[in-house]
Parts: C-alpha cells; sequence; structure tokens
C-alpha cells in the first residue's frame, strides 16, 4: 500500500469536495423551486400551461443529463441574441451552465415526485377538512401539504442523492469539481484503481450523510406515529 | 454555400443522417448488452443477498452500495483506466511486450453491466422476496425438484414482479451509455458531437441527439409496456 500517494490524492481530491457540494445545493434549490412551479403548471386548469409542464418533464427525464450539459454550454452560445444578452457573462462559465443543467433536470424529477406525493394524500383526509369548514390556503397548509411531505420525503432523498452522483458529469465541460480532479490525476499517473477508491469513498461518505439526514427529517416529520414504533 | 438544415440532417454527401442513424445503432446495442450483463450481474447479486450466510449477503450488500453510490462516470473511468493497465500487465507477463487496451465498447458494457446490475439486484430481490411462500411449498410438496421449482413456479412470477422496476432500470441504461462518450465510443452524444463541432452548429445536433434518446427511450419503454401487460394475462381476472 503505497500510504504516501493515496494521502495526497485524498488532499488533492477533497479540495474539489466545496465545488461538488455547491453543484448540488445551487442545482437542487434553484431546481426545487422550478420543480414547485412545473408541478403547480402540471395540476393547473390552463390547458397550455399543463402542457408545457407534461413536455418539460418528458423532455428533461427522457434525455440524458449529458445531452443536457453538452446542449446548454455548446449550443445556447450559437443564439445570437442570448450572446448579446446580459445573462451570457453567466452561460459562458461552465460553472453556471452545469448549475442550470442540474437545476432544470432535478425539477423534472422533483415535479413528478411532488405530483406523486400529492396524489397519495387520501380523499377523506381533505374531506374531513372541509367538513371542519377549511378550505383553501388554511386546508392545503394544515393537511395536504404536510402529509404530501411525509409521503415525498423519502423518495427526495434519494433524488438528493442522485443530484450528489450528478455533480460529476459537470467534469466533462471542465468544472474542477471531485471527479474532474479524479480524472486527471488518473490520466497522468495511470493508478486507476487507488485514485478510484479514494474518489469512490468520498463520493460514498457524502450519499451517506444524505441518507442519514433525511432519515432524521424522516423521524421528525413522523414523530407523532413514535408510538407505533416498538 | 452553407449547407441548410435539410442537407446535413440529410443522407446526402454534406449530411450526417447515415452517422447519426449508426452511432444511434450503437447507443442500442451498447444499453442492450450493458442491460443484459446487468441482469446476469443482478440474478447473482439477488442470490448473494438472499443467502442464509453472512458472507454471501455481505458481499452482495458490498456489491450494491458501491455501484449504486458512486457516480457512474468514475466507474467508466476506472475500467477504461484500469483496464488497460491491467490487460498490459497480463499479457507483458505472458511475454508479450507493449500496450494493450480493450475496445471501448467492451469496456462500456462491463461499466454499464456493473452499475446496472447492481439496481437490478435489488429488483430481483424485492420480486423474489413478493413470491407467494405457500407455491414454493406447494410445489415442493408435489414432489418438484428444485429446478423445476424455479423454471414453474419461481423464475415466472419474480420476472413478472420485477417488470416493472427492471423498465425503469433500462431507462436510465440507455440514458447511461451517453457516459461512453468521454471514453471514445461513437454512440449518439459523441457523433452529435463530432457533427456539431465540424460544422458549427451544436445547437442542431445536440438538439437531435436528445430527440433521438427520446424516441428510442419512448419505443422501447412502449414494448416494455406491452410485455408488462401480457406476462399479467395469466392474473388478470
Amino acid at each position: 500500500m503505497d500510504w504516501p500517494f493515496l494521502i495526497d490524492v485524498a488532499r488533492q481530491l477533497l479540495s474539489g469536495v466545496p465545488l461538488t457540494l455547491q453543484l448540488a445545493g445551487s442545482g437542487l434549490l434553484a431546481g426545487g423551486v422550478l420543480a414547485v412551479l412545473v408541478a403547480s403548471a402540471a395540476a393547473s386548469g390552463i390547458a397550455p400551461l399543463r402542457w408545457i409542464a407534461l413536455a418539460h418533464v418528458e423532455v428533461f427525464r427522457g434525455t440524458p443529463l449529458l445531452v443536457q450539459i453538452f446542449l446548454i454550454y455548446y449550443g445556447l452560445g450559437q443564439i445570437p441574441e442570448l450572446r448579446d444578452s446580459f445573462l451570457w457573462p453567466f452561460l459562458r462559465e461552465p460553472y453556471w451552465c452545469a448549475i442550470l443543467a442540474l437545476a432544470l433536470n432535478t425539477s423534472a424529477y422533483t415535479a413528478e415526485i411532488i405530483r406523486g406525493a400529492l396524489q397519495a394524500v387520501p380523499e377523506g383526509e381533505v374531506e374531513a377538512a372541509r367538513a371542519a369548514g377549511m378550505s383553501g390556503v388554511l386546508l392545503r397548509r394544515r393537511i395536504t401539504w404536510p402529509i404530501a411531505l411525509r409521503h415525498g420525503i423519502a423518495l427526495y432523498g434519494s433524488e438528493v442523492i442522485l443530484m450528489v452522483k450528478a455533480t460529476s458529469l459537470a467534469s466533462v465541460i471542465t468544472v474542477a469539481e471531485v471527479t474532474n480532479i479524479s480524472y486527471r490525476l488518473i490520466s497522468s499517473t495511470y493508478r486507476a484503481l487507488e485514485v478510484f477508491v479514494v474518489a469512490g469513498a468520498i463520493y460514498l461518505a457524502l450519499t451517506f450523510l444524505v441518507s442519514l439526514a433525511v432519515a432524521l427529517v424522516e423521524r421528525r416529520l413522523n414523530a407523532h406515529h413514535a408510538h407505533r414504533r416498538t | 454555400m452553407t449547407p441548410g438544415t435539410f442537407e446535413l440532417l440529410g443522407f446526402g454527401p454534406q449530411g450526417w443522417g447515415f452517422l447519426l442513424l449508426k452511432a444511434a445503432g450503437t447507443t442500442i446495442a451498447a444499453a442492450i448488452c450493458g442491460f443484459f450483463l446487468g441482469s446476469l450481474f443482478g440474478l447473482l447479486g439477488a442470490a448473494l443477498k438472499l443467502s442464509s450466510l453472512l458472507a454471501p449477503r455481505m458481499i452482495g450488500q458490498f456489491y450494491t452500495t458501491i455501484f449504486r453510490g458512486v457516480p457512474e462516470i468514475l466507474i467508466v473511468y476506472l475500467l477504461f483506466f484500469g483496464g488497460s493497465v491491467a490487460v498490459t500487465q497480463v499479457m507483458n507477463l505472458g511475454g508479450f511486450p507493449g500496450f494493450y487496451s480493450l475496445p471501448v465498447f467492451v469496456i462500456g458494457v462491463i461499466a454499464i453491466g456493473l452499475v446496472s446490475g447492481a439496481y437490478q439486484t435489488e429488483a430481483y430481490r424485492s420480486a423474489f422476496l413478493r413470491l407467494n411462500r405457500g407455491q414454493i411449498e406447494a410445489g415442493a410438496a408435489c414432489g418438484m425438484p428444485r429446478h423445476l421449482l424455479l423454471r414453474r413456479i419461481i423464475a415466472p412470477q419474480t420476472l413478472r414482479f420485477a417488470l416493472p422496476a427492471l423498465g425503469n432500470i433500462w431507462q436510465s441504461v440507455l440514458k447511461e451509455t451517453s457516459l461512453l462518450s468521454v471514453i471514445g465510443l461513437t454512440e449518439l452524444l459523441r457523433q452529435a458531437g463530432t457533427a456539431a463541432g465540424s460544422t458549427r452548429q451544436p445547437l442542431l445536433f445536440y438538439g437531435i441527439a436528445a430527440i433521438l434518446f427520446l424516441i428510442i427511450g419512448r419505443m422501447t419503454g412502449a414494448a416494455l409496456g406491452g410485455l408488462e401487460r401480457h406476462l399479467a394475462k395469466p392474473w388478470s381476472r
């Protein structure tokens, strides 16, 4: 075992962790907001809005994330109006392109999770709330959303884990996160296994922390069912 | 004169149509081979995880944890660089000096097989656990030997229960093949990239790649849905 090499690799790869977390965090934040909009559009009574939302989900779930990244990073520069707009300083940067692609991608999956969670709210609970005189925002805030949140949280947890893994694709457009540094180390030293072990351990640690956090949130959300646990 | 969109996508001398279709064929071939290799790994993984012994269970757990928790692209890099180093070492030891590597298609299929196998492990395992224990006991009581029991009772129902999950895994396998572009396999994305580079039309060609991925996914999804309904027939009333 070549410990000095492994320690050196670990030091270099860990320097990419903040960037990996930034990509995942920003992508999830922006994607989450967009997902709420898409899910509301998908449930709205206005047909064109519904079509746009359905097309959004279909396109971003049906095509590879890498294609989406390339379309945004290489493709958007082809539109002259965009090149002249105030957005160009952002869309020129691989970092922002990666975040945009990750956000759009996760928004489609998250919108589906929201839709499924809202559908899983039992009709009876809503009827009971209406019978008690609740309606509108009050009904949603007190009954629909809390129940839907409990249904959706586990699935959203796996979406977060997929997102942490998906940040690795930003490496392809030169964002220097963990996978990008790993690739450069592997192709310069040809010691693929050692670098893979360290990089893999970093990703496993990150995903483990995410699943731990989700389990804690789930436990807290279901605190009123605690007496059912033995 | 610069060729228009139709010439660029057509099958003429300036058209990329034929190359794109060929690349789509490579994508489908890599996805199918990777998926079936993954089925092999998945069945093996499920057998390990369902074992009554601790050691096989731990090996199975290790396999699914690693290959579901680490980004796919890292696994592709590991096999691409690590594979050629290993093959070279074996060849050099065997008295053939020089540098050797495996074809990228083979490396890609193995990478996709390993990753999708980890997901398929869970699909097969949970499908097996849904089987009605009474049927297996009844079969055994009728005097069916183990292989007959497997063929007549266990396999058909496990497949039926696993099929919806397998359909989802197939869709991700199809999309994962795009990662093989980074090691130089001329599949849909890489071919689109080449075309985009030489015509300076990235929007058009990556857009076409996206549309082709959507079409392939939709068509295979419909076929799998049909298979699902077909397998569910004996249980419908």
